[in-house]
């Protein structure tokens, strides 16, 4: 049994709790109409399989309902962070150590005042 | 007529005005779980007293935390927890605002206010971006005491509910006995489960089974 650290509820959470919704970070192309067939039978049917570091997308399913990311390793099923959408992984098959901390700070402050003007949106 | 449009949003008092008599969603075990067998009553040996607090008000919020906040604290002085997984109170317990998720609050008020209460938000929210959903009829409030509820719990759900991960104040949705449920501690000695319509008769039933080695009695 997993231990899940969901990063809207900010804290571990059993397993049971979440469902995987596959691989993370898949653009919609900009322009669907002018796609080739290949181009679009890639964006909706091709997944990466990879032995090794993954960015999936899971849904705390039974929490707070949000979707998130988690980079995993498919091969020892480790867990190597969880990560609010919009936001960047610090690991990945290129940095499986992690890329340097300042990259994934400076990440996470673009995505805090993204949120604050958000909010400052809705109040407009 | 008691319909009101506030722009494109119309809303209604789903309390009717004609007699209709209204059930809970335990109404059909809550009181004989079977034709044989009626609920246990409370007694001096219970070590978890269960009570239904049937048709309350639930307002589901949505929208940004800053807006709503300064609604509910004018409506019902109550400051919206802007942190995961709050709890607030307001003095007389009987109203409470729970986070359950980034953008989505359950307010929960006694039974008949909530229209009223639904129209003074909407009022204070103005043009704002925000959605509010009565949810009354679709889930039923059950409170558990006793000395023994939280080892009722500890049988039925993977949370760790042990009072240093679980404090009062503190709410949230959860697996409980292969179902799911929001599980909310507002006092030291009381924990209050929101039941989905759906789920409730099959819930009680468990919560009373699992309540029957320490002596569960149900409070009418
Ligand atoms: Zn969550």
């Amino acid at each position: 049994m997993f231990y899940i650290h969901c990063p809207y509820c900010d804290e571990y959470r059993d397993e049971e709790e979440f469902a995987p919704k596959g691989q993370a970070h898949i653009a919609r192309p900009e322009d669907p109409e002018t796609c080739s067939d290949e181009e679009w039978g890639a964006y909706l049917f091709f997944r990466d399989n990879p032995r090794g570091i993954h960015h999936e997308l899971w849904v705390h399913a039974i929490g707070c309902r949000k979707f998130f990311n988690i980079t995993r390793n498919s091969a020892s099923y480790a867990i190597l962070e969880t990560y609010r959408m919009g936001e960047q992984p610090r690991f990945s098959a290129e940095h499986p150590e992690g890329e340097p901390a300042e990259h994934g700070a400076a990440v996470n402050v673009v995505d805090e005042a993204g949120r604050v003007a958000g909010q400052e949106g809705v109040k407009a | 007529m008691s319909d009101i449009t506030y722009g494109q949003v119309a809303t209604f008092n789903t309390h009717p005005e004609a007699a209709i008599p209204s059930e809970s969603p335990l109404s059909v075990a809550f009181n004989q779980i079977s034709v044989s067998t009626p609920a246990p009553a409370v007694n001096h040996a219970s070590g978890v007293r269960l009570e239904e607090k049937a048709f309350l008000g639930h307002l589901i919020l949505r929208g940004g935390a800053i807006v709503l906040d300064e609604a509910v604290r004018k409506v019902l002085g109550i400051s919206l927890p802007g942190q995961p997984l709050g709890l607030a109170l307001d003095e007389s317990g009987e109203r409470s605002v729970q986070w359950l998720s980034p953008d989505e609050w359950l307010l929960i008020v006694p039974g008949g206010e909530e229209f009223e209460v639904e129209q003074r938000l909407r009022d204070a929210l103005g043009d704002a971006h925000y959605a509010i959903v009565d949810a009354s009829g679709g889930q039923t409030l059950v409170s558990l005491e006793g000395e023994k509820a939280r080892e009722l719990l500890m049988k039925s759900t993977n949370y760790d509910v042990h009072p240093s991960n679980f404090p009062v104040g503190k709410a949230v949705s959860v697996v409980f006995a292969k179902s799911s449920l929001i599980l909310r501690r507002p006092a030291e000695d009381r924990y209050e489960l929101v039941l989905r319509r759906s789920f409730a008769d099959y819930l009680y039933r468990w919560i009373l089974d699992a309540g029957a080695e320490y002596g569960i009695g149900v409070q009418r």
